[in-house]
C-alpha cells in the first residue's frame, strides 16, 4: 500500500533516525515530499510511504510509539485567477469538472468542492496558475 | 456599382468619432440579418483578436553604456541569455530561451519554469532584472564585465520584434500512440485521449482576411496591449496552400512579423509560459482591424467557425517524423464545442489559445477605434498571397566534408 502522511515531531523526536528505521526495519519506500525539521525544535515531515500492508502498519505503529503524530495528508489545489490566462487547456484533464470551461464565455472556473486533488491538472497549465498545497498545521 | 470606401474616408469617420466598428464575432449576425450590401455600407471596421503561445517572439534591447564602455559579447537577463552578436550594448532576447543551467528534459518531462518570455513579462511588469554581461575588452570598449540590476525604464529602447506570429490556421494535435506526449500543443494523452487546438477561429486576424487584402506591411495593430505594426510577412509564410471555397486556408498558411515599442505595452498581454516537456515560450496578444472597403472584404470578415477547418495531426509519429497520416479535418465550431469525432471516437477538444482573451482584444481595439485614438493604416506593401509560388523548404541533407 501507498499513502501520503504528515508526521508531526516534538523537539526531542526530531533527533531520531526514523527514516532510516522505516527503511531498514520495516522495508518501506520513503519519499520525502516536504520537511521542516530543525535540531532541538518541533517540526513536520510530509512523506509518501509505500510497502506491504503489514509492514506499512507496523511502520506507522513504530512512529506512533515514538510519540510522533501521524495524520493523513490533506492537500488542496489552489487556482489563481490573476495568473490564469483562460486558455482552457486544463479542462480536458480534470475528471470531476472542478476546473470547468464554460463553452459560451470560454472562461475557466474552479470549484474547490468538486476537486478530488488527483493532480491531473497541475502539469498541463502553462502559466502554473494551479498549484498543490500541503496543509500542514503550524505546530503540535 | 457596389459601394467602396477608402482608408482616408474611414479615418475621417474615426476622427469624427462616427466610425461603425464591430468585432469579428458581432459582424457575423449583422451580415446575416442585413445582408452583405447594406452591412458593407454601414460597417467601417471589423476588429479581430488572438491570444496564444507564439514562440517566435522576442525583444531588441539597448542597455546604454557602462562606464568604462563595454562591447558585450554575452548577455544574460535573470540568467537567461540574450543574443549579443550585434552592436556593443544591443541584444535580442528570445521568448523560448532557457536559463543557462536549466535541466531541460534531463529529468523527463522537464518543467521549464522560467525563460525569455517570463523575462519579457517581468520587465514589462516593472520588476527588477539582473543584467550580466561580459566582453573581451577593446581599446574603445575596455570594460569586460557588467553585473547590475535594471528595470524597463532604465533601457534606451526595448522593441518587441516577433519574427512569426498570428499563424493563419494551425494543426489540431492528437496522439495515436500508447504513451503520453509533451508538446508545444500541451500534454496530449495516448490513444486519442484529447485533442488540442490553437487559433481563435472566427476571431483570428488572418482567418478574417484570408488573402491579406487589407493586412500588409505597415498595418497598425494591437500588440501586447499597446500599438504595434506589421513589419513583414512572418517566417514560414506559405500562402499558396489548400484553401476552402471561402478562401480560408485549411492548413497552416500565412504568418506575420510584428514590431512595437515594448515600453507602451502591458504585462497582461505578454505572458511567459511553461510547457512541460517542451519548453518556455510567451503568449502574445494581437488584434488587427480590418477596414471594410467593400463587400468582398466584408464577406471574408464575416467568416464563421463552422466554415473554418484545420487538419487533425498525430503528434506522436505524424508530426515529428513527417509521416503523412490522414486524419481529416475538424471545424472550429466542433472544436469549440468541446468534442470532435475522429475515427468514430468522441475526443475531448481543448484550446491552447484563449478565446476569452481574444474577445477582450477585439473588444479593446473596437473601443480604441470608436474613441478616435486608433486610426487604421493602408499597407505600404502587400504580403505574398495565394497566387505566390512559395516552396516550403526543409533543411537539405548534404555532406559538409565534400562529395562522397
Ligand atoms: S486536482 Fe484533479 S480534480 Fe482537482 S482540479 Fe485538478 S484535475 Fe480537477
Ligand atoms: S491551463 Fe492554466 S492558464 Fe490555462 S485555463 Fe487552465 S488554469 Fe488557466
Amino acid at each position: 500500500m501507498k499513502n501520503r502522511v504528515v508526521c508531526y515531531f516534538s523537539a526531542a523526536q526530531s533527533e531520531q533516525p526514523i527514516i532510516y528505521q522505516l527503511i531498514k526495519d520495516y522495508d518501506l519506500i520513503v519519499n520525502i515530499l516536504k520537511a521542516d525539521i530543525n535540531p532541538q525544535k518541533e517540526g513536520y515531515l510530509v512523506v509518501e510511504l509505500e510497502g506491504e500492508r503489514e509492514k506499512y502498519k507496523s511502520g506507522v505503529d513504530y512512529l506512533k510509539s515514538l510519540g510522533i503524530h501521524v495524520e493523513p495528508l490533506s492537500e488542496t489545489v489552489i487556482w489563481s485567477e490573476e495568473i490564469c490566462i483562460q486558455c482552457g487547456a486544463c479542462s480536458s484533464f480534470c475528471p470531476t469538472q472542478a476546473l470547468d470551461l464554460d463553452r459560451e464565455t470560454m472562461m475557466i472556473s474552479f470549484n474547490n468542492s468538486k476537486c478530488i486533488v488527483c493532480g491531473m491538472c497541475l502539469d498541463c497549465c502553462p502559466t502554473r496558475a494551479i498549484k498543490l498545497y500541503f496543509e500542514v498545521r503550524e505546530a503540535v | 456599382m457596389a459601394h467602396q470606401k477608402t482608408y482616408e474616408e474611414i479615418n475621417e469617420k474615426i476622427k469624427r468619432g462616427e466610425a461603425v466598428v464591430v468585432t469579428a464575432e458581432e459582424v457575423i449576425d449583422i451580415v446575416e440579418e442585413q445582408g452583405l450590401e447594406k452591412a458593407a455600407r454601414e460597417i467601417d471596421v471589423v476588429t479581430t483578436g488572438t491570444f496564444g503561445p507564439m514562440c517566435s517572439s522576442g525583444v531588441f534591447l539597448n542597455f546604454g553604456h557602462s562606464r568604462p564602455r563595454i562591447k558585450m559579447s554575452k548577455v544574460w537577463l535573470n540568467g537567461v541569455e540574450a543574443y549579443a552578436g550585434i552592436a556593443a550594448v544591443d541584444a535580442y532576447l528570445g521568448a523560448a530561451q532557457l536559463p543557462e543551467n536549466d535541466p531541460e528534459n534531463k529529468v523527463y518531462p522537464g518543467r521549464f519554469s522560467y525563460g525569455g518570455g517570463h523575462v519579457i513579462h517581468d520587465l514589462l511588469a516593472g520588476k527588477e532584472i539582473r543584467l550580466e554581461a561580459i566582453g573581451y575588452g577593446t581599446d574603445c570598449y575596455p570594460n569586460k564585465k557588467v553585473d547590475t540590476i535594471i528595470k524597463l525604464e532604465d533601457l534606451n529602447e526595448a522593441v518587441l520584434f516577433n519574427p512569426r506570429n498570428a499563424y493563419q490556421n494551425y494543426n489540431c494535435a492528437i496522439n495515436l500512440s500508447d504513451r503520453t506526449i509533451y508538446t508545444y500543443m500541451g500534454i496530449v494523452k495516448p490513444n486519442l485521449g484529447n485533442a488540442s487546438y490553437s487559433t481563435s477561429g472566427q476571431l483570428s486576424p488572418l482567418l478574417n482576411d484570408p488573402y491579406y487584402k487589407t493586412i500588409g506591411v505597415g498595418t497598425r495593430i494591437f500588440l501586447g496591449g499597446g500599438i504595434g505594426y506589421v513589419a513583414w510577412n512572418g517566417t514560414q509564410h506559405h500562402p499558396n496552400v489548400l484553401r476552402g471555397e471561402n478562401g480560408v486556408p485549411k492548413v497552416g498558411a500565412g504568418t506575420l512579423a510584428v514590431i512595437g515599442d515594448l515600453k507602451q505595452m502591458d504585462p497582461n498581454w505578454l505572458v511567459g509560459l511553461s510547457y512541460i516537456g517542451y519548453g518556455a515560450t510567451m503568449a502574445v496578444g494581437i488584434g488587427i482591424p480590418i477596414p471594410i472597403l467593400d463587400e468582398e472584404i466584408l464577406s471574408y470578415a464575416a467568416v464563421k467557425d463552422e466554415d473554418i477547418y484545420c487538419p487533425i495531426v498525430d503528434y506522436s509519429e505524424g508530426y515529428p517524423y513527417g509521416k503523412s497520416i490522414d486524419l481529416g479535418f475538424a471545424n472550429f465550431k466542433e472544436l469549440k464545442s468541446g468534442k470532435i469525432t475522429i475515427d468514430g471516437k468522441q475526443v475531448i477538444s481543448t484550446p491552447q489559445s484563449s478565446i476569452y482573451r481574444a474577445r477582450k482584444i477585439a473588444g479593446t481595439l473596437k473601443e480604441w477605434i470608436k474613441a478616435g485614438s486608433f486610426e487604421i493604416s493602408k499597407p505600404v506593401a502587400p504580403l505574398p498571397s495565394a497566387d505566390a509560388n512559395i516552396e516550403f523548404k526543409s533543411i537539405p541533407e548534404r555532406n559538409p566534408n565534400g562529395n562522397r
